[in-house]
């Protein structure tokens, strides 16, 4: 009998085990994250506009529709990224999720506080490497440190009518965002 | 012998426990870290680096991407404020007041979350496209056959859901009352 009941625990210890370790392991595991959709729509390091969703197809679940969408799929082992982002009429934001779709950084027009949105975007490491003195007089560089060499900008801007969605296209057509070569 | 039984035993019971955890966990989401007002449901640290490993491996099994938490907010209802899961076959009405955004969006998609097809190609509605009355109030109708007004339409399916999108806001993790945001009332008003 007791056997029996040290069976049955050791069972349920195990079990809390393997549902702890497979939820730790689905975002590598899975297939079909954010990321994954994107690779065959977008080319690395550039600005690269999506198609609005529709009710018959849409490039990932859950998609705003109000909204015109650009995606930067970057790499940042040949150096770091400049994003410049034209602000549209209504609102437009930049969200910076790592390859496994974790949005570590978010920042809209408003906070940008100016009519472009201009961004540095680096490792920990050539962050480390910018010289002091151009950080301190630069005082309205923004720079942004991605915790992996790879993942995507996605650029978002509100077209609070139907008939704006246009306008809103428009503006993220012009925005940018280029490698900066290391020195 | 006994050894043999009692360990394959163990492995099997251990297997579907941890397994069947991991399925119910995913597909019907988990509390951590909720902000709920009325029928509505958030999870602001999502778009953020503080993200819970249930979350992060429900994003990663869907594919979609979170709303970032300098970016808004996304309230998620499956029911009306009776408890009632969203039938498109049903008419509901949405009404209130909103919280503290910039602009808000409130859009209807399928279980899936897909956007669900329609005879008018109303998918969504805008803070700034909505009809308010004189004093500002609005009504959302949200039924399969053609309302006046803020029209919604939910294609007659059996099973929808409604996100409410808040950008520019100051709700997110600190907000803790209903007083700080109100969200809109669901009332169901009849089946077809």
């Amino acid at each position: 009998m007791i056997r029996a009941v040290l069976w049955i625990l050791a069972a349920i210890l195990l079990g809390g085990i393997v549902h702890l370790s497979t939820v730790l392991a689905m975002p590598q595991a899975a297939k079909q994250d954010a990321y994954s959709r994107l690779v065959p729509l977008t080319p690395v390091n550039a600005m690269v506009q999506l198609a609005p969703p529709t009710s018959e197809t849409a490039i990932m679940p859950f998609m705003d529709p109000a909204f015109a969408t650009a995606v930067c799929r970057y790499d940042l082992t040949g150096g770091s990224i400049k994003l410049i982002a034209p602000v549209s009429q209504s609102y437009t934001s930049v969200t910076f999720y790592t390859r496994k779709s974790v949005a570590y950084y978010a920042i809209n027009d408003r906070a940008a506080g100016r009519r472009t949105i201009e961004l540095d975007l680096m490792t920990p490491e050539q962050h480390a490497q910018v010289p002091e003195e151009e950080d301190v007089t630069a005082a309205d560089r923004l720079i942004i440190e991605s915790p992996t060499a790879m993942g995507l900008i996605v650029l978002r801007a509100l077209a609070a009518e139907p008939g704006l969605m246009p306008m809103a296209r428009r503006a993220l057509a012009s925005a940018t965002c280029d490698i900066q070569p290391v020195q | 012998m006994r050894l043999l039984f009692g360990s394959c035993f163990t492995f099997l019971i251990a297997a579907a426990i941890g397994l069947g955890a991991t399925w119910l966990t995913l597909t019907r989401g988990v509390a951590f870290g909720t902000l709920t007002i009325g029928a509505w449901t958030a999870w602001p640290k999502s778009g953020s680096v503080d993200i819970d490993p249930y979350a992060r491996a429900i994003i990663a099994r869907s594919g979609e991407l979170p709303t970032g938490m300098g970016d808004g907010v996304a309230f998620y209802a499956h029911t009306d404020d009776a408890g009632d899961n969203f039938d498109g076959r049903c008419t509901f009405a949405i009404s209130g007041l909103t919280p503290p955004a910039r602009y808000w969006t409130l859009t209807l998609y399928d279980p899936e979350g897909r956007l669900v097809a329609n005879t008018i190609d109303r998918h969504s509605f805008t803070s700034e496209e909505i009809v308010r009355d004189v004093d500002g109030r609005f009504v959302i109708t949200v039924a399969a056959l053609a309302r006046p007004g803020n029209w919604l339409p939910t294609g007659g399916i059996e099973k929808f859901i409604l996100v409410w999108r808040l950008y520019d806001t100051p709700i997110g993790v600190a907000t803790k009352t209903t007083k700080e945001g109100p969200m809109p009332a669901i009332v169901r008003k009849g089946c077809s």
